[in-house]
């Protein structure tokens, strides 16, 4: 018990001293999440609105797709992204494995599907209300898409930082394509994973606290833009 | 439909002086859906100055007729036909008011300049005419207001400025008063009044008699999918020649 006190204590100094090490994990974290989050985003709108909104052969299969890729496993990503980046992979004289893009590439992977169904549901509830205006008006098929996901935007924020709290808690797809290299790609859960089987408890401990409070501050934020946006504009 | 966008920006997006649509002509129309037919070999012709009113018990299938003409619907058989021009540009002629308004999430100015944009306006103009709809509709003072949050007749009141800013030839409105209280209603009917002197064809279906009666200038009268009557609505009002046309203004509830 005095140990994990210690060990608090430690990790607690560790944040108040802005720690070198820990900075470099934090600020990696961040970049390639939000980077990974960012393209997720150019992605998936576009698409899950599309799915809502056109009809195309084959849309019921890419609905069920998208619905059933929210739940991919990390690991299973990493392996993915692992197999086409490594040496021998189609994408292997790229040389990416082992770096901040390949972690990208393969959080993209895993957020973009949340996005992209988050959207489609949000845009087909909208559409079910707005089709008839839209087409009374005569809006060519881009622009509805356009419309739809602008007045959607507040919902769709929701999507995003959903998206962000998976990309930023996952360590599975991470800790394979990255590698895990000390102020390379270390990031804070795997730092958390690794420290913790190293003993090195305070490290991971402060890590743990911070990557909480970013999943409690993304939650309330979503929270809050909600409810003002339901009550602005109902 | 080039030349129409040309034309239309050229003269204040007043696309509806470059060739008149009107009159509207509805041959034999029919609407099924799941072998139920819904309408049934409907006939008129339409023109321009008179207010139609489609006037009907539930069920008669107003909405219906006039989301057709609007070409929101395919009819299952027969023809609707705007002299003046082919359907896709008559199309760009005609605006609809839906019974409950479909109003963006944006505030009461972006929902109007949302149609102007649409229609390729150049930005000079639109100001002009974005704040002579809301003055016309009364909204001026709340054009920063979201729309959502508008009262259900400022809410009408602006779907009507959305559909009229672009002086469209025809305006169709399904019911645009039915969830409105009385003093918003006057409002709205004020309004109509307005875009009828202006020029806009209008045509509208309601249940409400008194309205019909204050707004009509000719009737077409739907029982059951088929046209009973379509007459002036003097005529129709005091000597109506159907004995469904008879009840209904008696009164009695029609099934």
């Amino acid at each position: 018990m005095d140990d994990v006190r210690v060990a608090f204590f430690t990790a607690l100094s560790l944040l108040i001293g802005l720690d070198r090490d820990l900075l470099t994990i934090v600020r990696l974290s961040l970049a390639v999440s939000l980077s990974a989050v960012g393209l997720a985003t150019v992605l998936g709108l576009p698409l899950g609105a599309a799915v809502a909104v056109w009809r195309f052969p084959g849309q019921a299969m890419v609905r069920v797709l998208l619905n059933a890729l929210m739940g991919l496993p990390p690991v299973v990503v990493g392996l993915m992204v692992y197999l086409l980046l490594s040496r021998v992979g189609p994408l292997g004289s790229l040389g990416l494995l082992f770096t901040p893009t390949a972690m990208v590439i393969a959080q993209c992977l895993l957020v973009t599907p949340i996005i992209a169904a988050f959207t489609r549901q949000t845009v087909a509830d909208l559409h079910e209300e707005y089709a008839e205006q839209l087409c009374s008006l005569g809006v060519g098929p881009w622009r509805v898409l356009w419309t739809l996901l602008w007045d959607g935007r507040f919902s769709l924020l929701t999507g995003i930082l959903a998206g962000f709290g998976r990309a930023s808690a996952e360590v599975g797809a991470v800790i394979m394509v990255g590698g895990n290299i000390h102020r390379v790609t270390r990031v804070i859960t795997t730092t958390i994973a690794l420290e913790t089987s190293k003993g090195n408890f305070p490290l991971a401990l402060a890590l743990g606290m911070l990557l909480m409070l970013l999943v409690l501050t993304v939650n309330a934020t979503a929270m809050v833009i909600q409810d003002t946006a339901r009550r602005v504009y109902g | 439909m080039k030349q129409m966008r040309l034309l239309s920006s050229r003269d204040n997006g007043d696309a509806m002086t470059a060739a008149a649509i009107l009159p509207l002509m509805v041959h034999d129309l029919c609407y099924e859906i799941g072998g139920k037919r819904l309408l049934d070999h409907i006939s008129f012709r339409t023109d321009v100055g008179p207010r139609t009113v489609v006037l009907g018990p539930n069920g008669a299938g107003k909405s219906l007729l006039l989301r057709l003409c609007h070409g929101l619907l395919q009819p299952s058989a027969g023809t609707i036909a705007w002299a003046g021009a082919p359907l896709t540009m008559a199309r760009r002629c005609q605006a609809m008011v839906f019974q409950r308004p479909v109003l963006l999430r944006r505030s009461t100015a972006a929902n109007i300049a949302y149609v102007l944009r649409l229609q390729g306006i150049p930005r000079r103009q639109r100001w002009a005419m974005l704040t002579e709809a809301l003055e016309q509709a009364g909204l001026l003072p709340l054009a920063a207001r979201p729309a959502r949050v508008l009262s259900g007749g400022e809410q009408q009141r602006l779907a009507l400025a959305r559909a009229w800013v672009l002086k469209p030839q025809v305006l169709f409105l399904d019911e645009p008063t039915t969830s409105l209280d009385p003093a918003a209603t006057r409002a709205v009917e004020a309004l109509l009044e307005h875009i009828h002197r202006s020029g806009t064809k209008i045509i509208m279906t309601t249940h409400d008699l008194g309205q019909a009666r204050r707004l009509a200038d000719e009737v077409l009268f739907l029982h059951h999918g088929r046209l009973v009557e379509y007459a002036p609505a003097p005529a129709f009002f005091s000597n109506p020649q159907s004995k469904e046309a008879a009840a209904f203004l008696e009164g009695k509830l029609l099934w």
